[in-house]
């Protein structure tokens, strides 16, 4: 699929154009109002504006790091949860139905509970996103820890590894390929509760500010908003599919 | 103690943790309610009837929007299934809308729709696109090359050689596509509730929280995770079952 064949690159570049002309003659021809559909030089006017002058440039910051920081807290928690509950089948018994029954809740749903318990706050939004994105790191650390090789395990125990070393040098590269794979989807986790603490928590970024410019009719503004929260998501979900090819190298040798 | 208890006793135990703090310390608290209270506030909406009203709203949209994000997906998955050069020339303008988050896509429909159940069904929808299109795309590739061979040889028509030939084989994969849709549409519709849309389970969630009723607020909040479980569970199983109807082992 990624192989760059020039003429296909072409191609796929030309049809994006397309899209975008489309979008320039709908909305230069009025077809739809222009309250939700602005011209693409406008949105795109309100985008370079809002970066330089504008306060653009700092909400970006603001969403990228409570997304990072959220995203970081989950990765370090769920895999520090995993390996203590995925190490011990006592543990495993008592605890991964509970952990199962809980998956399904949506990460959001714990933004009024965050609310009532720790107020509107900045903080508050963190917990709810480290909080939510941590499910998939957890169980994939689990799941990972649960299926090392039966002949591994015999190779511990003939050079005597103790727990620790065991989970070190065996458990956890054996886990990595499903807990890098969580931690992709604990990214995309991220960036959605931060979107939505920030719009219901009122907090300063970009969540909020496509809010504020839909209910303010300023179409420009929140088509510049959903444009850079599109580029965060695809810059944050290229950079770890770089990093997992990279670190999982030695698995494919 | 018996096997059998012990998935539960760490639930029971925290449960019963909560309702003793809920009692004495945090007796006057607006954020934390006993769970024998969130128990009594949910009986209290089953018998209003709210709670069936919020579901109902919540679990029609998020069906309906899957049914139109599945539609769509399934449908460009098997175009850019059959033709690579179809494929290539998307490729640009698939990875320029995918990574948009679903939830920056709320203030939008709420311009063009306005609150209410179209806001709700059009996010979900854009949502589960693309699931149904990744994974219909690979399905489609990997179709038996004799099927297609077949195809080839009886010279059926491209919309015979579809219908015929390819939704079949694809079937059990685009119910495991489905599956995923589920899981992703319901948590949608219940975070565009929370962060807009005045309906639904998510609404009921938020608006309890804001009138300072801990109960109630916790009581939606299992209801939701209750709720999400069940239908997850029930879409794994009707997968499942689908499968081995068709002769797959399950996955």
């Amino acid at each position: 699929m990624r192989r760059l064949d020039p003429r296909a690159l072409v191609a796929s570049v030309l049809l994006l154009l397309g899209f975008v002309a489309l979008w320039w003659v709908v909305s230069h021809a009025g077809w739809l109002s222009r309250a939700f559909m602005p011209t693409p030089e406008s949105a795109f006017a309100a985008l370079v504006q809002g970066m330089i002058s504008g306060p653009l440039a700092g909400y970006t910051v603001a969403t990228i790091g409570r997304m990072v920081v959220g995203w970081l807290l989950a990765s370090l928690l769920g895999i520090a949860l995993g390996t203590l509950i995925g190490n011990s089948p006592a543990a495993r018994t008592w605890l991964q139905s509970t952990l199962e029954l809980l998956r399904p809740l949506p990460a959001s749903a714990l933004v009024p509970v965050a609310i009532a318990v720790f107020g509107l706050s900045s903080s508050m939004v963190l917990f709810v996103v480290a909080f939510g994105a941590m499910w998939p790191v957890l169980l994939a650390t689990i799941h990972g820890l649960a299926s090392v090789p039966r002949r591994l395990e015999e190779v511990a125990r003939a050079l005597q590894l103790g727990r620790l070393a065991f989970v070190w040098k065996i458990g956890l590269p054996n886990a990595m390929p499903d807990i890098l794979a969580g931690m992709r989807l604990s990214m995309t986790v991220s960036l959605i509760v931060s979107i939505v603490g920030e719009m219901i928590a009122s907090q300063q970024g970009l969540g909020q500010t496509i809010l504020l410019a839909a209910r303010t009719f300023q179409s420009s503004e929140l088509f510049a908003g959903i444009v850079l929260l599109g580029a965060i998501g695809f810059a944050s979900n290229s950079l770890l599919a770089i990093a997992e090819a990279r670190l999982l190298r030695w698995q494919r040798a | 103690m018996t096997r059998a208890l012990r998935p539960v006793a760490v639930p029971l135990l925290l449960l019963a943790g909560l309702e003793a703090f809920a009692r004495t310390v945090g007796r006057n608290s607006d954020a934390v309610a006993p769970p024998s209270a969130a128990l009594l506030a949910l009986a209290r909406a089953f018998g209003d009837g709210s709670l069936w009203q919020a579901t109902g709203f919540t679990l029609g949209a998020a069906a309906l929007g899957l049914g139109l994000g599945s539609a769509i997906g399934a449908s460009l998955g098997l175009l850019l299934g059959l033709s690579r050069r179809a494929a290539a020339t998307s490729f640009l303008s698939i990875e320029v809308l995918r990574p948009i988050p679903s939830v920056a896509l709320i203030p939008l429909a709420m311009l063009v729709f306005g609150f209410g159940a179209a806001m709700e069904v059009s996010v979900v929808a854009f949502a589960t696109v693309w699931p149904m299109l990744i994974l219909m795309q690979a399905a489609v590739r990997q179709v038996e090359p004799c099927l297609l061979e077949v195809s080839a040889a009886l010279q059926l028509s491209p919309w015979d050689r579809a219908v015929k030939i390819i939704v079949p084989a694809v079937l059990p994969r685009l119910f495991v596509a489905l599956r995923l849709g589920v899981a992703v549409a319901l948590v949608v519709s219940v975070t565009v509730e929370i962060a807009a849309n005045p309906n639904g389970m998510g609404y009921a969630l938020m608006i309890a929280q804001q009138s300072l009723d801990p109960a109630l607020m916790l009581a939606w909040l299992f209801w939701i995770g209750a709720v999400g479980y069940a239908i997850n569970e029930a879409a794994l199983f009707a997968q499942r079952a689908m499968a081995r109807r068709m002769g797959e082992v399950a996955e």
